[in-house]
């Protein structure tokens, strides 16, 4: 039905070097969709570690080159909510009084984050073929004030029949990631971090679900970490919402 | 002492978050005050539009600031106010001080006033034999116990009812230990009623400044401002320069914002509105009332139209009590009279970038702040302008001078870095071959150490997406 259709993915550098399973569920998801999926092997990061450093130049440089790898005026399925929010509200006004600022509206425009795109413009409807189970979702703080991926992400578990989602404490704190901010600031982003993985653990809840891989490297990486101690016997993963819905509905885990 | 306190935000926020009952107090605290507030704004719609009047009032006193402040003088000299002008913190204590002096005053009694912790008055006056004695339970409390707010509107939430037993027990003549809330209540209000009456002058802060009367508005719950301004033959109110408003009918809009914001209530138990000393018929009131404006750094921020808005600011509090920073470090830990994320945008100006560097960086930019702020100040933009400012020297590359301390993390091996990584981010060749070395990791996770005290080291994939789509499209075709 959207075999007309066709967009270009930006991958995000999170998942191109460390999730790049969720980057082909989502792909596969979309192909699925009928949906001719282009993937400009010149991208690379939307420039957002510069730009919340205070390397506005930098961060410029690098938002150019992402735009110059997008041509066309597809529209560009973004899998992480907080570069998406880079990508469409950030770069107006990084480039704000320049010459080049038209061209970065215009494709800033272009923007959509994945779950976004999967209700909005696919209204996606899911067949839950795997076995029951609970999850808890988070949800990137940027994501969710600049591109509303909290609704979204609800929204897409509910479509999974045999998902029971489970809400956790502090829910809609940031866990404590923040790029630099988690290297910066270390004590301080362990005490967020910890803060949020025991919520999980006790939410009664096996995995937690994200549509943020930045969200997704801080928490797996910490409840990895806690899994070396004996009191966390049981595993708790995190995965990104293409993977979980890829594996659920009839797509072989890779 | 300021430059050593400040330098060390970082071992102070590894000390504050060792603290496992601190925090603890810091959360239920907050969680609290979180409920209490959200209580008042059940209806978004409301919400949103209060809050646009009232930035829009804050705007618009801002944008006719110069004009305003002179107003207010007149019209507060008219009603026989007197006005001084403080650039420094030095300057406006010395102005107290000197009206102390001619008064022959021994005693001050306080009302709240976050100005006079910024110029650190209390101990000024302590080096000139003069006693400052804070009226407001909180800051009573923080007195007794030696040490600063930590907390702009709570400036005891640090303490739990057991410290404060304690403290009172250990300090007040006749007091037994009891950690029954209204029983401390009651013995604290008790040791502090009879100085009311032997202060021979009192000091406020001041919530707003009305430049079309010449009145100041003053907000509390306690009674303790109203005695501190009308019991004393002499009332002295300090405010910062930004705390004007073009007319009384701003008032309403903005008392509702902050009183819901600050604590959840829909109005405080005392609205104070002070225009002038006694007059002939009165029966109440001091002889002499003085409102010292401070600027501080203020109109270095008011010079510049992004971080003007940093001014707009009614101090609720609201910013620092959603903030998961603040609620994990406390006040202390920033080392600044306004903790938090105000705080972390105002004390830049009030102290320099230099000795503040490392507060624009203390925060994840969720965005909590900016979306409980009652005059709708865009925080975390008003933080990233400031990371700029601080690895941005003056005077470079179309780069002006806005602000005292400007560049102070710049270093050329971080300038480098980042040139490095755009160069990586902007050369697909380059890009394709660092994820195969560390250099592609460096920017994403720049401190294995920092980043491994809670986390293990995120494996790189075996193949990237780059690779695994590749390979994908060409079993397609
Ligand atoms: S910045 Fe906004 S939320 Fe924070 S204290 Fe000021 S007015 Fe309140």
């Amino acid at each position: 039905m959207h075999s007309n259709s066709s967009i270009s993915l930006f991958g995000t550098c999170v998942v191109d070097l460390f999730f790049p399973q969720a980057g082909m569920s989502a792909l596969k998801i979309l192909e699925r969709e009928g949906i001719q999926v282009n993937y400009p092997q010149a991208q690379s990061c939307c420039g957002q570690p510069a730009y919340t450093s205070g390397y506005s130049d930098e961060a410029r440089r690098v938002a150019l080159a992402q735009i110059a790898a997008f041509p066309g005026e597809d529209p560009i399925v973004v899998l992480s909510g907080s570069c998406a929010g880079m990508m469409k509200h950030h770069y107006p006004t990084l480039f704000q009084g320049m010459p080049e600022e038209e061209i970065v509206r215009q494709f800033s425009k272009r923007i959509i984050e994945f779950t976004a795109y999967l209700l909005e413009v696919l209204n996606i409807e899911l067949h839950d073929l795997g076995p029951a189970e609970s999850v808890a979702l988070h949800t990137s703080c940027t994501a969710r004030r600049e591109m509303g991926t909290l609704q979204n992400g609800r929204e897409l578990l509910r479509r999974l029949d045999k998902i029971d989602l489970k809400t956790h404490d502090h829910e809609s704190e940031c866990c404590g990631f923040g790029g630099t901010f988690s290297v910066r600031h270390p004590d301080i982003s362990a005490a967020m971090v910890q803060d949020k993985t025991a919520a999980l653990r006790q939410c009664g809840a096996s995995k937690v679900i994200s549509a943020d891989c930045g969200c997704l490297l801080n928490i797996t990486g910490a409840l990895q970490k806690q899994q070396a101690h004996p009191e966390n016997k049981t595993a708790f993963a995190g995965l990104h919402i293409a993977e979980l819905i890829w594996q659920r509905t009839g797509g072989k885990s890779q | 002492m300021k430059t050593e306190i400040l330098h060390n935000f970082t071992s102070r926020s590894r000390a504050a978050t060792a603290d496992e009952a601190q925090r603890g107090k810091f959360r239920s605290a907050m969680d609290f005050l979180i409920a209490k507030r959200a209580a008042q704004f059940p209806d978004p719609t409301e919400w949103a539009e209060l809050r646009e009047s009232g930035q829009q009032i804050r705007q618009r006193a801002l944008a006719y600031l110069p004009k305003l402040l002179v107003q207010f003088e007149q019209k507060a000299q008219q009603n026989g106010m007197t006005v001084h002008w403080a650039e420094t913190p030095l300057e406006a204590n010395q102005i107290i001080h000197g009206i102390l002096q001619r008064q022959q005053v021994r005693t001050l009694i306080k009302g709240k006033s976050m100005v006079s912790e910024e110029i650190e008055l209390n101990q000024y006056l302590q080096a000139h034999s003069i006693q400052a004695l804070e009226s407001d339970m909180g800051e009573f409390i923080v007195q007794m116990a030696d040490e600063k707010p930590s907390h702009i509107i709570m400036p005891a939430i640090h303490k739990s009812k057991q410290e404060i037993a304690a403290l009172f027990a250990a300090e007040i003549d006749d007091t037994p230990y009891t950690e029954d809330v209204d029983e401390l209540i009651q013995i604290g209000r008790q040791a502090l009623r009879q100085q009311f009456f032997n202060a021979d002058a009192g000091l406020s802060g001041v919530n707003f400044a009305i430049a079309e009367t010449g009145t100041l508005c003053l907000v509390e719950n306690e009674g303790n401002g109203r005695l501190s301004t009308s019991c004393p033959r002499v009332h002295i109110a300090i405010t910062g320069i930004e705390k004007m408003l073009e007319n009384l009918a701003d008032l309403p809009t903005l008392l509702t914002l902050l009183t819901r914001s600050a604590t959840g209530q829909p109005i405080t138990t005392y609205v104070n509105l002070i225009s002038g000393p006694r007059r002939a018929d009165e029966q109440d009131g001091p002889e002499e009332v003085h409102i010292v404006l401070l600027d501080n750094g203020r109109s270095q921020a008011y010079a510049d139209v992004q971080l003007r808005q940093t001014l707009q600011c009614i101090r609720c509090g609201a910013c620092m009590n959603h903030c998961p920073v603040y609620t994990r470090i406390g006040g202390h830990a920033y080392g600044t009279t306004y903790p938090g994320p105000i705080g972390s945008i105002i004390s830049p100006h009030l102290l320099g970038l230099a000795e503040t560097r490392d507060l624009p960086s203390a925060s994840t930019l969720c965005g909590a702040c900016g979306d409980v702020c009652p005059v709708k100040i865009p925080i975390p933009e008003l933080l990233l302008r400031l990371r700029v400012e601080n690895v941005t020297r003056a005077g470079t590359k179309d780069h002006p001078a806005v602000m005292r301390g400007q560049g102070a993390k710049y270093r050329l091996s971080e300038k480098l870095a980042w040139q490095a990584w755009s160069l990586l981010n902007t050369t697909p060749a380059l890009y394709l071959a660092s994820r195969r070395s560390a250099a592609g990791l460096r920017h994403l996770i720049p401190s294995v150490k920092a980043w491994t005290q809670a986390r293990v080291m995120p494996k790189i994939a075996p193949q990237s997406l780059h690779e695994l789509i590749k390979a994908h499209q060409e079993q397609k075709s």
